[in-house]
């Protein structure tokens, strides 16, 4: 296989299978999860239930009392690198034009250059975050094989991304389908690593707020 | 398997419901519930990290409801759950928990960990892995009334005692008042004070109360010890008590986990709501306050600060009243840091007092209420949970730092007005 068949390969076949993997694997793992349902609470609340899991939804992106300075590193480096893998996904204009093309759906892109230091930024980000799981104790202990893997899935298409904007490396044909294969895992691996968080941290966040909103708590 | 763990496995199994596994999912090892948790915070020992406390139970959730966790257990790929490992798991489900709840307040993808701890410990009790100190307390619970073995006979004696003293006669078993009192056993035992109060507060504001001969101990181990139906009878004697006698309000007394034993899980126990409401005493003080039914006169003087029990205000919900109280009779009131919701656990609750094997360790996590005191060098230290109480007058004495501890109930009813006023 030359690297056009390849790129060829990635935008056909691979990208099919993977989108196909995930959105199954998303679908699956969310009936597998919310599918056990939980039991009512008797005990009589004491305000009105409301919006509290909604509340907490939101409230969770900030940091809780006097928690940023126990651990900086990961709050700030947390947030660079959401915020801009968000931005370089979602914002990035060959990125809408590929959503385009399979929903029909586009909206206005940034600049590429403001993308490129974003990308930069999001990079050196993660690369912190990785720093910090090795050097903290208590995130050494807790960390397995997944954590690393999964750290490396996500970083991977961030690299080629980048390197095959900027025409590093490896001539662009290839980068670029290396690029897509490394989305192509993200997007396997998704569904059935921690890294399914994307999806449950609003349904953890909503029972948490619900559950404590139902005592007058906000948390 | 042996035959316990076969049970304790399948009690786990069903406690695991949506949110578990919601938790379980969105788990990304981000570490900082340890940074919310006094056991590890005054240790720096990482086992203690609250997400780690549950990991056998994330592992059996794995195991048994993920398409992943099934694939790989017939594959022979994954670690089942052994004796051993939730013998060894029992130190921190229990000796370094208080069920405190500081973890699902930090969470940054929300997961309620100590909602998640209580329902492990169902599945631990079940497979025998119970700290003795909790098992003993729970079986004289059900067996005679209170974890410490207080009978009738000893509330009797005590209602004797307070009449004599206050001039006020203690109403036992008398229908349709509207408030039915609840004592704890460390009130009945140490601190009498508790039931004085209050009789003298409710003469004061007119109100009609009665003591319950078939249900007066508040207290229940059995969801400290995280065993449901122990808990359920422990927790039915109340409901009984508080039906036949048609009250109104049962007052849950100076405790914490009273409180969330019979205010939040004892419609759950008993698989059904309650016919009455249930009432913290700091809840009961401040609508009577807000009513203009509780007056007080005079101001105590000097420097004094208030420790949020952990089950009252962050996992209760009962944050302001205790403040608009103090603020009654208190001229000079400061606030620790961190305190209310973010209150730290004085690192007694949960059961872990019953443990005689945690003791050092709860020594040890004390420093963090120290150096919360260090930093408002309180005269005198206020809070509302006889549990709380005990352990911060022992880590007190321990750390030889002279301040006295007292009830928030009792320095209200210092404050009434002289009688006949």
């Amino acid at each position: 296989m030359n690297e056009l068949q390849f790129l060829t390969w990635v935008r056909g076949t691979g990208l099919n299978v993977a989108v196909g993997v995930f959105l199954l694997g998303v679908f699956w793992r969310l009936i597998e999860i919310y599918g056990l349902g939980r039991k009512k609470d008797l005990s009589a609340p004491r305000h009105v239930a409301g919006a509290s899991g909604w509340h907490t939804i939101f409230r969770r992106s900030i940091p809780a009392q006097g928690m940023l300075k126990k651990s900086p590193v990961g709050y700030i480096g947390g947030f660079a690198f959401h915020i801009g893998l968000a931005i370089v996904v979602l914002l990035f204009a060959p990125h809408i034009k590929l959503i385009q093309s399979l929903t029909g759906l586009s909206w206005p892109g940034l600049p590429s250059q403001f993308i490129d230091l974003v990308a930069v930024v999001t990079l050196a980000a993660m690369v912190v975050v990785l720093a910090d799981r090795i050097n903290k104790p208590v995130k050494r202990f807790l960390s397995t094989f997944e954590d690393w893997f999964t750290w490396a899935v996500t970083f991977l298409p961030l690299l080629t991304g980048w390197l095959s904007v900027r025409h590093l490396l490896l001539p662009y044909p290839t980068m670029l389908a290396l690029h897509i294969l490394s989305v192509e895992i993200l997007l396997i691996v998704l569904p059935f690593t921690k890294l399914f968080h994307a999806f449950t941290v609003f349904g953890s966040r909503w029972y948490n707020g619900a559950v404590n909103g139902h005592k007058g708590v906000a948390v | 398997m042996s035959a316990s763990l076969d049970k304790g496995v399948r009690v786990l199994k069903e406690v695991i419901d949506a949110p578990i596994a919601s938790y379980f999912s969105s788990c990304v090892h981000c570490g900082l519930c340890a940074e919310a948790c006094l056991f590890y915070t005054e240790t720096g020992d990482p086992k203690y990290t609250p997400i780690h406390k549950l990991e056998p139970m994330r592992r059996l959730y794995e195991q048994e409801y993920t398409l992943i966790g099934r694939l790989k257990k017939v594959l022979g790929l994954s670690k089942p759950v052994t004796d051993a490992e939730l013998g060894e798991w029992q130190e921190l489900v229990y000796n370094s928990c208080t069920l405190c709840g500081r973890c699902s307040l930090v969470c940054p993808v929300g997961n309620d960990i100590v909602y998640m701890v209580r329902k492990f410990r169902e599945g631990m009790a079940v497979s025998g892995h119970a700290p003795e100190g909790i098992v003993e307390a729970t079986r004289r619970t059900v067996s005679t009334g209170s974890p410490m073995g207080v009978t009738m006979h000893a509330v009797k004696a005590q209602m004797k005692h307070v009449e004599e003293e206050t001039g006020i006669s203690i109403p036992l078993d008398v229908e349709g008042v509207e408030y039915m009192v609840l004592l704890s056993s460390m009130e009945i035992i140490n601190f009498p004070e508790y039931l004085s109060a209050i009789a003298r507060i409710m003469k004061h504001a007119g109100k009609t109360w009665t003591l319950c001969s078939t249900g007066f101990e508040a207290t229940n181990s059995g969801i400290q010890i995280g065993v449901s139906d122990l808990a359920k009878t422990i927790v039915s004697r109340i409901v009984e008590g508080a039906e036949r006698l048609k009250v109104k309000t049962v007052i849950s007394p100076e405790c914490g986990h009273a409180y969330t034993a019979l205010r939040w899980e004892g419609p759950n126990l008993i698989g059904r709501p309650f016919t009455f409401k249930v009432q913290h005493i700091v809840e009961v003080l401040d609508e009577l306050r807000t009513q203009g039914l509780l007056k007080t006169e005079g101001f105590e003087t000097d420097r004094l600060t208030f420790h949020d029990p952990c089950q009252l205000a962050r996992r209760g919900g009962v944050i302001q009243p205790q403040r608009n109280l103090i603020n009654m009779v208190a001229k000079n009131f400061v606030e620790m840091p961190d305190a209310g919701k973010m209150n730290w656990c004085c690192g007694g609750g949960g059961g872990v007092t019953a443990i005689e094997r945690a003791e050092a360790l709860r020594i040890e996590a004390f420093k963090k209420k120290k150096s919360q005191l260090e930093a408002v060098k309180p005269d005198r230290l206020v809070t509302a949970c006889a549990v709380c109480r005990t352990t911060l007058e022992e880590g007190l004495e321990y750390y030889q730092m002279n301040i006295p501890v007292v009830g928030l109930t009792e320095i209200i009813a210092e404050h009434l007005p002289e009688q006949g006023a």
